[in-house]
């Protein structure tokens, strides 16, 4: 009687348990199934383009040629890292993109803060909708017309020179082959571009400010300059440090339209020096622009190298953001 | 403490008059430095108007100025009767971008829909899936190699539009948007037994448009402004959007006169012509600046964009 019993226990359970695994697996699907259904064009595009691309980045550790593709090339470990960074070019461009992104951050928020603490004063008046929009123009027509807006100032012709020649009588300036004027340049035309993002951010938080505060600042007898150094600085400092972590977090990828465009970086090689950055050099690198010492899974491994330096900045940037403001993070 | 507006005065504080006063000095100023600002702003694209209305000859005499030194509307004239050049390309970008955006914008709601819904683990699960590929990229070279090499999307016009369909970034995004949406109708309509699917186009999408509107004005001014995909992939010259035929006409002068066909007899007046060219491609992107830009302030101070 007892052997009986042992063995009808004996048997079923493991076949009871996966009834109830399969019967879990369809309980899901049944409460889950549309959602997944919805959700399956969204999660296979983003395999197919940015995770299929993440595999092919393995081209950094192969001499890859075309004949061979991807899988047929041979492996050679870190050989195209070194020669990359034996090259000048590789820190060159390195420090051009985190240099110049430097700039950009520095000079960008401090316009940006400048121009939202005047918004903030004149908010709410039909005028300051109107410069709002002045200052997203840039962003409206793109980086191709911002290039066109460059040329048509700088170049040999341009205005500058037209200026220069009728009305102070002084020689042309060949903005295209003097690279020493462009740092300058391009902080410029970075500003002008992107004044209206970053003006927008900082006076969404100004407006937000209690106007108690002013007022019992005004009544205290505090003038305009005390109160904006004392509220409304001081009320985001957290969008500031926000937003200056999450730019310093993209340090390392520059701004292509911008650096390609804007110097005309196709035709003007003497300009190399001072505005070719990571995104352009290994453009470039694809269409043999760097050089025949630059093949194709060199360019590859300075992608891989912008990548993953990239990845640890934007990471510890977040990081960072998360301890002042959790919405403004990614994560 | 009571404020000033609430207690009458009895007698008026000598600080409040100076204080008036300098308020509205304060504005003065204010408005005079954001009249130079926009002026900064504007007079560029001023500048490229003078440029395309400016007679060839004697831009190469006294060169680019804020009015033209010799009216000649000859730019437009002759891009009057070459129009194929910008209409091919204005249909391109057109098509792309309608396309590009509407099914984009679908896909993504679809997606960050589901991931608002799911259960928690799930949910995260999913999540990193998504916020991985914000964090880290394979570079540009195997997406190169990806598009052309296994996709074999080279010079075709889908190259155009399926990178850019969902935007990782953009996705998480719609997600924070939909969970917040009011939990209780959509439950009550599970109840009721509706389906997800039916839920999500019935009452979340409708729920969901000012959130869809400015993702998508900004989903479509990517795709509207891009040159990079055309820069990577296209070949043919029928192909080339906007953006991406304006940077040839920059780049090669003979690719004005070689694009505008054969068969016509005049010749190009290039430097006017380039400005009159960007003139027609910025146009809609200023007009619809014009309009909807205030909707594109409004998100990003709303929802807090983090550009």
């Amino acid at each position: 009687m007892e052997n009986a019993l042992d063995q009808k226990q004996a048997i079923p359970i493991p076949q009871k348990s996966k009834k109830l695994f399969g019967q879990k697996v369809k309980r899901y699907f049944s409460k889950y199934g549309g959602l997944l259904v919805l959700m399956l064009p969204g999660l296979v595009h983003i395999f197919m383009i940015q995770y299929m691309a993440m595999f092919g980045a393995i081209i950094a550790f192969k001499d890859y040629r075309a004949a061979d593709g991807i899988l047929g090339s041979k492996w050679v470990g870190f050989q195209n890292f070194r020669f990359l960074f034996q090259t000048d070019v590789a820190w060159q461009v390195t420090f051009n993109t985190v240099f110049m992104n430097l700039l950009f951050i520095i000079t960008g928020t401090i316009a940006a803060l400048f121009i939202a603490i005047l918004l903030n004063e004149i908010y709410g008046s039909r005028l300051s909708q109107v410069y709002q929009l002045t200052l997203f123009l840039p962003f409206f027509v793109g980086p191709v017309i911002i290039g066109y807006i460059a040329y048509a100032i700088l170049n040999s012709n341009g205005f500058i020179n037209a200026m220069l020649e009728a009305w102070w009588g002084m020689e042309k300036i060949l903005f295209y082959s003097k690279a020493e004027y462009w740092r300058y340049i391009l902080v410029i035309a970075n500003l002008w571009g992107g004044i209206g993002f970053g003006t927008v951010v900082y006076l969404s938080g100004m407006i937000g400010i209690s106007p108690e505060y002013y007022e019992a600042a005004h009544i205290d007898g505090a003038n305009k300059w005390q109160q904006i150094s004392k509220i409304t600085i001081p009320m985001i400092r957290y969008l500031i440090v926000t937003q200056v972590l999450l730019a310093v977090g993209r340090i390392f990828f520059a701004n292509f339209g911008l650096f390609y465009f804007v110097p005309q970086l196709y035709k003007n090689g003497q300009l190399i020096p001072v505005a070719d950055v990571l995104d352009t050099f290994v453009y470039r690198a694809l269409y043999g622009g760097g050089g025949s010492r630059i093949k194709l899974g060199m360019a590859a491994a300075a992608g891989l190298y912008q990548s993953a330096v990239g990845f640890v900045l934007v990471f510890l940037a977040n990081l960072g953001v998360r301890r002042f403001s959790k919405e403004q993070a990614l994560f | 403490m009571q404020t000033s507006n609430v207690a009458p005065k009895l007698r008026t504080d000598i600080r409040d008059i100076s204080y008036s006063r300098q308020q509205r000095a304060l504005k003065l100023g204010v408005n005079i430095i954001m009249i130079i600002v926009a002026l900064a702003m504007v007079l560029p694209f001023w500048l490229v108007i003078s440029v395309s209305l400016t007679d060839e000859k004697a831009l190469a005499v006294n060169g680019y100025r804020m009015l033209p030194s010799e009216f000649s509307s000859y730019a437009y004239e002759y891009l009057f009767r070459v129009p194929d050049l910008i209409t091919r390309a204005y249909s391109v970008t057109g098509f792309v971008t309608l396309f590009g955006t509407a099914l984009g914008l679908l896909i993504m709601s679809m997606l960050a829909y589901g991931m608002s819904r799911l259960d928690m683990k799930t949910s995260r699960v999913i999540g990193l899936y998504v916020l991985f590929t914000i964090l880290f990229k394979g570079g540009l070279i195997p997406f190169y190699l990806l598009m052309t090499k296994t996709y074999h999307l080279k010079d075709n016009i889908i190259a155009l539009i399926f990178p850019y369909l969902v935007s990782p970034f953009n996705v998480l995004l719609l997600r924070s948007y939909f969970t917040q949406l009011p939990k209780e109708i959509l439950e009550s309509a599970k109840m009721d037994g509706a389906s997800e699917i039916r839920m999500f186009f019935k009452m979340a999408l409708p729920l969901a448009t000012p959130a869809l509107a400015t993702i998508g004005l900004f989903t479509l001014l990517g795709y509207w402004n891009d040159y990079y995909l055309a820069l990577l992939f296209m070949d043919s010259p029928e192909k080339y959007p906007l953006q991406f035929l304006l940077f040839n006409m920059m780049n090669n002068a003979d690719a004005i006169t070689k694009a505008a066909a054969v068969g016509v007899k005049i010749s190009a007046p290039i430097q006017p012509l380039r400005m009159a060219m960007a003139v027609i491609a910025a146009g809609p992107a200023i007009f619809i600046s014009l309009t909807l830009g205030r909707y594109l302030v409004r998100g990003i101070t709303l929802g807090g964009v983090k550009a």
